[in-house]
């Protein structure tokens, strides 16, 4: 038994280290996010003041598709407050009874309404340069949540001694080739807080991040409880077997 | 097998028709069992518990998936966003194929170091080979359907191996694809087969019982049954100590599932595929890993197919390879050896498979493939002049001498 139990840990190690040392990229810091571990779940004031931030900010060149407007509800906002944010864009319904397509205000079941109608659009006023969708950006980068930290706090205004960056490039050391498309998009200050929190660019940073986390992962709260409640069944269900077991063994040598 | 005795009338009833419970009762409860397995033999239940939940899931899945180009991103996101628990069914799906290939991958190293590839277990042995080729296609396909990048650069670059075959290569490559390029007609294409060959697979298993009900389980000792003292009705003894195996291995799957989803995927399977802008490094699942280091370590193509391949086939005459008679490593102190050294190339092959061909990766990939080709000629060899211990008379001989021999004392055995 305790030979099987230190060979299957070290086939397990194995399992770990082996795609550990396959991803390789820029060094990321950890951050501290409030949903880590298997008892982390997400701050809502927290997610409400990122998607602030996404809607003063990011929204101007990001879409956002995978998300409705009725998702928001689970940020805290009631069902006034979502039909009013909504309500700001436009969208392209129709036909009517006369056949015509025709402009109407969005409804919470809706999903997000991007900035730009087409990629083509999206590259003309960039420079260009294509703002990548984030409804999985948090889930689409080695790093994740780091990652995207990093993204957002780590534009240097003067390159390193030796490194060009193109025009209409900006130089961040967090990003793969470190010349990036996008202009530093956070400073402190850049929003007020509904709530009152200090905008520093860190706390921008943060909060936004955790609102992107929520729109890849918004099963997260409902998963990690869940999980929980399902892992202490199956360790009570396995013990309870592991005892019938010794005992209907019991007579076998 | 009919005929049994049942005290419930209706029950007789049925059998006397239709010997369902007759053949369960021969199969799964009288069925006698060499009472000293240890836990390395309850993976071959597990992955049978993993192909349940495949199907059970994949069913659901496949009812709000769209096998369209246009759709199929968008579909499997609908499921993981709107479809009620659709999140917990795909991530079920999604990390069951790895633990699938966990186990299964445990269950073929089992039998190598048991040698329960052995006489009278060949066909035994080659039906879980075809098995394992059967899963490989599946995952493989499966692996297209969520139309990521990882998605369609994988079977760009899978399906393409086919075209370093001479003559018929570039012939079964457009059938593959069903057009001139990994296309919608593909996905489809993927998507009817990703549906049907886990049945194929489920038929596959019942042979594989069939074979093994018909030469009995082999055992850590790697010595026949020599008669009732030897052996226990399946039922209850194995059937509670796979329900242990279960619930750990249940511990193991659903704290991935809930706690590390994503764990084994890659981060570019997020992003939608894109005909026009390939990703830096193009992986296959950590599963496919050793085989494409392989490939990847013959300077040729077609070298490099054949190897990959070969790699596999080769395993199918392991029973005519192996000159040994004796089954089990134990008894074997040199093939234990080169056992352990044949399962960490294996792992070695897996890390350079993940890594990009370059420096020193490329030479360790070369040896590393080598010594796993190697491994069948020294198994030959081996068995030629390797002189291996004395074997225990019975099962039970050396269980009741307590190990006293000194030789057979080997904790594994209790389990
Ligand atoms: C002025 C337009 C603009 C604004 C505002 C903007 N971005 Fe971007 N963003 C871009 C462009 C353009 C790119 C593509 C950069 C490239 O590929 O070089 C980009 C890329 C990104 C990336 C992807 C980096 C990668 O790894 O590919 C992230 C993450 C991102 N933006 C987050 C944000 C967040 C969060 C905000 C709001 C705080 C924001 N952006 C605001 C234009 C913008
Ligand atoms: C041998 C058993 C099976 C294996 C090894 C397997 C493997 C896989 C893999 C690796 C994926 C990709 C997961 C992802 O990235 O999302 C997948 C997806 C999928 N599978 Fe299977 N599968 C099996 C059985 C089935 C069955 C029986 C069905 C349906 C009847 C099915 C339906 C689907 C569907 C619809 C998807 C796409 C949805 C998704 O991406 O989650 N699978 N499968």
């Amino acid at each position: 038994m305790r030979k099987f139990l230190t060979s299957t840990l070290a086939a397990a190690l194995m399992a770990v280290a082996v795609p550990a040392l396959a991803s390789e990229g820029p060094k990321l810091e950890h951050q501290t996010w409030a949903w880590n571990g298997p008892f982390g779940q997400y701050d809502k004031a927290q997610l409400r003041r990122g998607f602030q931030v996404f809607r003063e900010v990011c929204s101007n060149c990001h879409s956002m598709k995978l998300v409705a407007y009725r998702n928001l509800e689970y940020l805290g906002f009631s069902d006034d407050e979502v039909k009013a944010i909504a309500a700001e864009k436009q969208v392209q319904d129709g036909p009517n009874d006369q056949g015509d397509m025709y402009q109407r205000p969005a409804r919470p079941s809706d999903r997000i309404v991007p900035p730009f109608p087409n990629d083509q659009a999206a590259r003309a006023s960039n420079n260009g340069a294509l703002p990548p969708d984030l409804s999985l950006m948090n889930k689409a980068r080695a790093g994740g949540p780091d990652y995207v930290y990093g993204i957002l706090t780590n534009f240097k205004d003067n390159p390193p001694e030796g490194v060009t960056i193109p025009d209409g490039m900006y130089y961040n050391e967090t990003f793969p080739g470190h010349a990036i498309a996008m202009p530093p998009p956070i400073a402190d200050d850049l929003v007020t807080y509904a709530d009152g929190t200090k905008a520093t660019k860190e706390q921008i940073a943060k909060d936004t991040v955790a609102f992107l986390n929520w729109a890849a992962e918004p099963e997260l709260d409902q998963r990690h409880s869940l999980g929980i409640k399902a892992l202490i069944f199956v360790f009570v269900m396995t013990v309870l077997f592991y005892a019938l077991k010794r005992k209907i063994w019991a007579d076998v040598h | 097998m009919s005929g049994q005795q049942f005290d419930n009338k209706i029950v007789q009833w049925i059998d006397d028709r239709l010997p369902v419970f007759s053949i369960l009762k021969h199969s799964a409860v009288d069925y006698p069992t060499p009472k000293n397995l240890s836990y390395w033999w309850n993976f071959g239940s597990l992955a049978g518990v993993v192909l349940v939940i495949m199907l059970a899931t994949g069913i659901f899945l496949a009812m709000a998936y769209a096998a369209n180009t246009g759709l199929a991103f968008g579909a499997v996101e609908h499921i993981m966003r709107d479809v009620n628990y659709g999140w917990l069914l795909r991530y079920l799906h999604m990390n069951g194929a790895s633990f699938f290939f966990i186990c299964v991958y445990i269950h073929i190293f089992r039998g190598l170091y048991y040698g329960s590839y052995k006489a009278p277990r060949e066909l035994l042995w080659a039906i879980g080979l075809v098995i394992y080729l059967v899963m490989m296609g599946t995952a493989f396909m499966g692996y297209v359907l969520p139309w990521g990048q990882m998605s369609f650069w994988g079977a760009t670059v899978i399906t393409n191996l086919f075209s370093a075959i001479p003559v018929v290569g570039d012939y079964i490559v457009t059938l593959l694809w069903g057009g001139f390029s990994v296309d919608n007609p593909t996905l489809n294409r993927f998507f009817a087969l990703h549906y049907l060959l886990p049945f194929v697979i489920l038929g596959l298993v019942g042979l594989h019982m069939v074979a093994l009900h018909t030469t009995k389980s082999n055992n850590p000792l790697g010595i026949d049954a020599k008669g009732p003292q030897d052996t226990i009705p399946f039922h209850p003894y194995y059937t509670v100590k796979d329900l242990v195996g279960i619930g750990v291995f249940l511990l193991v799957y659903l704290a991935v599932v809930f706690f590390a989803p994503n764990f084994f995927g890659e981060p570019d399977n997020y992003v939608p595929a894109n005909p026009l802008v390939t990703p830096p490094h193009i992986v296959p699942e950590w599963y496919f890993l050793p085989f494409y280091a392989i490939l990847r370590a013959i300077p040729d193509k077609l070298g490099g197919v054949v190897a990959m391949f070969g790699a596999i086939i080769i395993l199918f005459f392991l029973p005519w390879i192996d000159s040994s008679k004796v089954r089990s490593a134990k008894f074997r102190p040199i093939f234990k050896q080169v056992f352990w050294i044949f399962l960490i190339d294996c792992l070695i092959l897996g890390y350079c498979g993940s890594q990009p061909p370059e420096g020193d990766i490329v030479v360790v990939g070369r040896i590393a493939t080598a010594v796993y080709f190697l491994f069948f000629p020294t198994l030959w060899v081996l068995g030629k002049v390797e002189k291996p211990r004395p074997l225990p008379h019975s099962i039970s001989a050396p269980v009741l001498k307590g190990g006293a021999a000194g030789h057979a004392a080997q904790p594994m055995e209790k389990a």
